[in-house]
């Protein structure tokens, strides 16, 4: 194709997009955008995946079987997001062992917040809270994103969201409804989980390098201190509920904007653990990596006997 | 030994009556256990009644390069749509 008709390919492209018409994995795209979705979604498989870590290391000693019951369903959700994820990012030619690969060695990202470590049951609590309340804020308007099937997943990603962090505020409003050490262990959580969930939103918009074309495919509708106001501003008035402090001195309430100010994020520690060197980036990859080669055997024995199944059928049929 | 479980295509009917429809796809090494981690991925909220499950490369496709000549002659027959036809408002029930 000369240089003339990939631009004009191109034009046309943009302006479907444009039209709020959707991309589907057989049309044409420019080779960026199926990079950059490549990129952006399987990022967000993974973080799905490595996320179940955090909580899976409660599952067994929750509370009470209700709580059990509810975490184990929302840890196997996330596995679930994780596959939806990975299935549409298939569909723009890259294979699962090719994404898996570059998790596990550390060419892709996942979200920073992962790399924290969860102490104490409280912190289940405050995962769901604001965790996958940060979460929502950000996916939900990726259901309009111009690529079909990441809409597709983002729209089941969604419908399953709300009972996670429902199911985490509830454990908070039951600690803080406990005794002393209850609230203590709550507020300790919300101390802890507060700056990383905030960080979780990404860079400043001024430190962002993707988001002007990122807006125009969709795959951002709104910039990244907007969501993050966002969060906070519908955040502050659920912790005032639970009667806990948000640890932030500088956080105030703004009449003219009608918007909660708040204190400097520290981006030092954000870029330290985006670059590995979190408290737990190196637990949280072998954990993975483990999981991946241990269970190869696994994997091929499964299509060993499929195989063997399928020419047991082959030789019976003639 | 290398050997990666292939994709198959998910189609769920969500409630008898309606037909299954393109839920998504899965990896898995036979139809047994694509349809058993079907029911696990796509059916954990009662979203189904009935699975099919199909390996992605029995599916043959149209390619979206050859839409023009694949769609667009139906798009000027429109004597192929009711409103084509010219009746007067006087003829009821029709
Ligand atoms: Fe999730
Ligand atoms: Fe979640």
């Amino acid at each position: 194709m000369s240089e003339k008709e990939v631009k004009n390919l191109e034009e046309i492209f943009e302006a479907r997009i444009a039209r709020d018409e959707k991309i589907e994995p057989k049309d044409w795209m420019p080779e960026k955008y199926r990079k950059t979705h490549i990129r952006q979604i399987s990022q967000h498989a993974h973080s799905e995946i490595v996320g179940m870590l955090p909580e899976g290391n409660w599952i067994t000693r929750a509370p009470s079987l209700r709580r059990k019951a509810a975490l184990l369903a929302k840890v196997q959700d996330e596995a679930g997001h994780g596959l939806y994820l990975y299935s549409a990012c298939e569909t723009l030619g890259i294979s699962r062992d090719e994404l898996y690969e570059q998790l596990h060695s550390g060419k892709a990202k996942y979200s920073s917040i992962f790399n924290y470590p969860t102490i104490t049951w409280a912190d289940m609590g405050a995962i769901g809270w604001l965790v996958d309340g940060a979460a929502i804020i950000n996916q939900v308007p990726l259901c309009n994103t111009s690529f079909g099937p990441y809409a597709r997943a983002m729209v089941r990603v969604c419908k399953e969201e709300s009972f996670h962090q429902r199911q985490g505020f509830e454990i908070m409003l039951t600690l803080c409804r406990g005794s002393e050490e209850q609230k203590a262990m709550a507020q300790d959580a919300l101390n802890r989980w507060w700056w990383p969930s905030l960080m979780m939103l990404g860079p400043t918009d001024a430190e962002s390098i993707h988001t002007e074309q990122s807006m125009k495919w969709k795959l951002k509708r709104k910039s990244n201190d907007e969501l993050r106001q966002q969060f906070i501003d519908q955040t502050v008035p659920q912790a005032d509920l639970l009667g806990l402090t948000i640890p932030d001195p500088d956080l105030k309430f703004n009449e003219e904007t009608g918007s909660y100010d708040f204190g400097e994020i520290d981006w030092d520690e954000f870029w330290q653990v985006v670059k590995g060197h979190g408290p737990c980036n190196k637990e949280r990859m072998d954990a993975r990596v483990n999981a991946w080669n241990n269970g190869e055997w696994v994997r091929d024995a499964a299509m060993a006997h499929a195989e063997k199944n399928e020419k047991r059928k082959v030789a019976k049929a003639s | 030994m290398k050997k990666n479980w292939p994709l198959w295509e998910i189609f769920v009917r969500s409630k008898n009556g309606l037909e299954h429809r393109h839920f998504g796809s899965l990896h898995a090494a036979d139809a047994e256990m694509a349809m058993e981690n079907a029911r696990d991925v796509y059916t954990r909220r009662n979203e189904g009644v009935s699975i099919w499950v199909v390996e992605s490369k029995n599916i043959t496709a149209s390619n979206p390069a050859d839409n023009g000549e694949m769609f667009e002659p139906a798009q000027d027959k429109v004597y192929r749509h009711p409103t084509f036809y010219d009746l007067p408002d006087e003829v009821k029930h029709m």
